[in-house]
């Protein structure tokens, strides 16, 4: 019999363990990431103070923005400096827009959050009752569906489909409004609060605002979500396979229990440990795809301000993005991991 | 040790012609080829090596066969009821709440991530209209019935804080709890420690005699099935070498009238009160399943 | 049994005796290629994968018109018995254009699975057959690749080098490794703890002997299957940077660089972009079907 007694100081023991596991996993990507980014930077071919100064300034000019820049120190104490400056929020400046890298991701992001928040719902919601359907038929013809779902999911580039999407949701069936966040018309009924604009509209009591922001987003959401019904169902599959086969399965329904709920009940709440992961994972391929997905339908998000900053020779720009989109992956990553954790008893 | 059924009571199992057959790639595989045997309100053993059909007997009663498999027989009634013309829906009331089953190994039988008190009270739940409450107090009583000490701490754990032994008394309240007539009892002990074995042989028979309940014993350990049981059938390829009463296993006497198959069981196993050179291999002819 | 009542080399390869090693391993493939055969999407797969591979070798004998001609009175004319896929806004044929274009997907695919292959074979290999600190550095560094966001680090790589055709296969190869070594090393660990691998060690065989001829050739299979199964994926990144202008240039005909081209004109001339799309698709399907098929046959453990 497990002692009672104990188990506080030994569970509390684990847990200082696995966080200390995964802050020192944290802390290694993190470093990985900034390392990767700063040497993007040093190696590419467009001069970072001609940047500042322009094409045309002195060489006095010149030399004192080098040194303002730091460049004169060896690449390792630039590491630092540069380590230094974006624990503290700095980023750079933008060459385009001239506003700090951090202010414009702060305003440009919660459009990306917004965007692959709902696809991975929409995901989640199409993908799990998918994978289920087809574990529950293994090798037969709702599985094959749903296996030709997924590979169809896993081989369309999400520009084309967004294309193909607006060309027919927008221009010839009219269902939904087209690229955008918001109707003109409606701009300045929502005063930016979260920035997240559906939520705004709804805290502001801004129903038609609200609507309106709502038909703009479906459809690249779905377009994203899309994508993510091929990932997430593919893997509910093989978790649900691997459930139903077990011991407790048979016990369940040996009580009698409905196949309903042996699926749903019992199955379904083991494979949520393992699920909880490959959303994550999806999540994170979304907010990606995001970065196509947001030049096709004109989103203000941070995917398009990422290419945007691309095409115009934007460093400062399009590294901060990079390291933004990194670092959120790393949040995820952890998060996930935590939820894993808990929703597991064994675990814990 | 009850006496067997009176014949005025009407049974509460009768099998004939019981056959399991899998539909695979490379053919049919029959892992039970007619089975007849009846049960009252008795314990009854089934013995078998493995791969003999005695668990997937066990199965089909319970209309557990998974996919490629398909059951037959002449007559399968569970009092009176005909669960061949039964629908899934009805057969599946029977199940829990009319006949059921503890399996072999709790560490994988109970499920990882329901406490064991979630589960016990839903094998309630699913057969009675009961508010949670109640079916906690029922879980609880249950707890105590299989003799755990402490049982409203036991009822909030997880399958894997708890022991084995411990387990396996869970899994034979959570299968009791909805008073079933019938209990298969699938290899229970044999994934238990030695010491504990018998503990748990005991609860079990004093919850099943004390019910009245008919128990269906698996099990490939003859002297177990032969302590533990009324009447023992020998179970080999799927069909029954004999059936016979579990006292005259042990009568010496008697060999001369027992099946090669059953005597070949009793001599492959050492003996402690009688010295053997050497132990039998198992002899196996396959004119017996002709 | 059989060999008797089965014809000559249908019987020598089905045989259960084989009397050589090739006459084994013939077998072996024909016996895959027997349960490949069964499944009907595995096979439209190879299909859609060999009929991209003709249309690349002959595609100056199946394009019609050059890829590159351009015909400023016939712009953005609509598909028809002439052009069957249409005309783009520079008058060119788009038909010509999308056969073409397999070639240079072809090339892409072929480049970035020839260098990611055996780094992340050899580093994955490496890792899981030695162990200890270089296990724990190497897995580092994968885990730190694989943390990061695959196409915007592309991106960013491609930002650094310049737009370009070879910048974006470098980048793609940079980003696409991690999985190979993954599954290399998941292999290795499998395969280093068998008793073959001990025996050929007691016979005294080095380290490299080991990893080089008797780890790698066993993880081959399932690198096989993965790089199969990614291919699509490497497709749809690279169209991804040609659609950004950071791939292939122009006048290149590279799909995803024509889908770009087309999205000015999607609402009125709907077939630019669309064509191109579609060859994206049923490409990057073929792709996917085959690995899928193929990791049903080899991968089946």
């Amino acid at each position: 019999m497990a002692s009672s007694r104990d188990t506080w100081a030994g569970k509390s023991g684990r847990w200082g363990k696995i966080a200390g596991r995964e802050l020192s996993t944290v802390a290694i990507t993190m470093f990985g990431l900034l390392l990767v980014t700063f040497l993007i930077a040093r190696v590419m071919p467009i001069d970072p103070v001609l940047a500042v100064v322009g094409d045309r300034a002195p060489a006095d000019v010149y030399d004192k923005a080098r040194l303002d820049l730091g460049l004169d120190k060896p690449l390792w104490q630039q590491f630092g400096i540069y380590i230094g400056k974006v624990f503290t929020g700095d980023l750079g400046r933008s060459v385009l827009t001239s506003n700090t890298v951090v202010d414009d991701i702060k305003t440009v992001f919660p459009a990306t959050l917004e965007l692959a928040t709902l696809g991975t719902l929409i995901g989640i919601m199409l993908g799990v009752p998918l994978g289920i359907v087809a574990a529950v038929h293994q090798g037969r013809w709702p599985d094959q569906i749903a296996r030709v779902i997924g590979l169809i999911g896993y081989s369309i580039p999400v520009f084309w489909l967004g294309l193909m999407g607006l060309l027919l949701f927008y221009a010839k069936l009219g269902w939904v409004s087209g690229p955008g966040r918001i109707s003109v018309a409606y701009q300045d009924f929502v005063t930016p609060i979260t920035g997240v604009i559906m939520l705004d509209a709804a805290m502001q009591g801004e129903w038609d605002a609200f609507w309106d922001a709502f038909s703009h987003l479906i459809l690249p959401a779905s377009v994203l979500g899309l994508l993510s019904v091929a990932y997430i169902s593919r893997m509910t599959r093989s978790f649900m396979i691997n459930e139903l086969q077990q011991q407790y399965v048979i016990a369940a329904r040996v009580k009698g229990v409905s196949e309903w709920q042996v699926i749903w009940g019992h199955a379904l709440r083991n494979a949520v440990v393992p699920l909880v992961t490959v959303i994550a994972l999806s999540y994170m391929h979304l907010l990606e795809g995001s970065v196509l997905t947001e030049t096709i339908f004109a989103w203000p998000g941070l995917g398009r301000y990422i290419t945007n900053s691309l095409l115009n020779a934007d460093m400062n720009a399009v590294l901060g993005g990079t390291l933004v989109v990194g670092a959120v992956f790393i949040g995820v990553n952890l998060f996930s991991d935590i939820i894993g954790r808990l929703a597991d008893p064994r675990a814990r | 040790m009850r006496a067997p059924d009176s014949p005025t009571e009407q049974p509460l199992l009768e099998l004939d012609n019981l056959r399991v057959n899998f539909h695979t790639a490379t053919g049919i595989v029959r892992a039970v080829r007619g089975l007849s045997f009846t049960l009252g309100r008795e314990r009854l053993g089934i013995v078998g090596e493995s791969g003999s059909g005695k668990s997937m007997t066990g199965r089909a009663i319970l209309d557990l066969i998974p996919h490629p498999g398909e059951v037959q027989a002449d007559k399968l009634v569970y009092r009176g009821q005909n669960l061949l013309t039964m629908d899934k829906g009805s057969r599946r009331k029977l199940r829990g709440r009319h006949i059921s089953m503890v399996m072999q190994d709790p560490k994988f039988s109970l499920n990882p991530v329901k406490t064991v008190g979630e589960q016990i009270a839903e094998a309630y739940r699913v057969h009675h209209k009961a508010s949670s409450r109640e079916a906690k107090e029922r879980s609880l009583t249950m707890l105590e019935a299989v003799q755990i000490r402490e049982p409203a701490r036991v009822y909030d754990l997880y399958p894997h804080e708890v022991s084995g032994g411990m387990g396996q008394r869970v899994m034979i309240a959570m299968m009791l709890i909805a008073e079933p007539d019938i209990l298969i009892a699938d290899e229970p002990t044999s994934a238990l420690d030695v010491t504990v074995q018998l503990q748990v042989l005991k609860i079990l028979d004093d919850l099943v005699t004390s019910r009245g309940m008919g128990l269906i014993f698996i099990s490939h350990d003859l002297h177990l099935v032969q302590s533990f049981c009324d009447r023992v059938i020998v179970m080999y390829g799927g069909k029954a070498m004999e059936t016979l009463p579990a006292a005259e296993l042990a009568d010496e006497s008697a060999r001369a009238h027992r099946h090669p198959y059953t005597l070949g069981l009793l001599d492959c196993l050492p003996d402690l009160d009688h010295r053997k050179d050497k132990l039998a291999t198992l002899k196996r002819d396959p004119a017996w399943l002709a | 049994m059989t060999e008797q009542t089965s014809s000559g080399w249908t019987a020598w390869l089905i045989t259960d005796s084989p009397v050589s090693r090739r006459q084994a391993r013939l077998g072996q493939y024909y016996r895959q290629w027997l349960a490949f055969r069964r499944n009907p999407a595995a096979v439209i797969g190879l299909t859609i994968v060999v009929l991209l591979l003709l249309a690349a070798a002959f595609a100056p004998l199946l394009a019609p018109y050059d890829p590159l001609a351009q015909a400023l009175d016939k712009r953005l004319l609509p598909p028809s018995a002439i052009n069957w896929f249409g005309t783009d806004s520079l008058g060119r044929d788009i038909f010509s254009r999308v056969v073409y274009g397999s070639r240079v997907t072809l090339v892409i695919v072929l480049l970035v699975v020839i260098t990611v292959g055996p780094i992340g074979l050899l580093i994955g290999a490496a890792a899981g057959y030695l162990g200890g600190w270089v296990d724990r550095v190497l897995m580092r560094i994968t885990d730190v690749f694989l943390a990061f966001p695959r196409l915007v680090l592309a991106l960013a790589f491609v930002a650094a080098l310049g737009p370009g055709l070879e910048n974006a296969v470098i980048a793609i190869a940079f980003t696409a490794w991690p999985p190979y070594a993954r599954v290399a090393r998941a292999e290795t660990l499998i395969i280093r703890n068998q008793d073959y691998i001990s025996a050929v060690r007691l016979q005294g065989a080095s380290q490299w002997r080991i990893v080089l001829r008797h780890v790698v050739p066993m993880c081959l299979p399932s690198l096989i299957v993965r790089s199969t199964l990614d291919m699509a994926g490497i497709i749809l990144t690279a169209a991804g940077l040609g659609f950004l202008g950071l791939g292939a240039q122009p006048p290149i005909p590279e799909w995803g660089a024509m889908i770009s081209a087309g999205r000015e004109q999607i609402f009125d001339q709907w077939w630019v972009a669309t064509f191109p799309g579609l060859a994206i698709c049923v490409v990057a399907l073929g792709f996917n079907l085959l690995g899928d098929g193929l990791r049903d046959v080899m991968d089946a453990r």
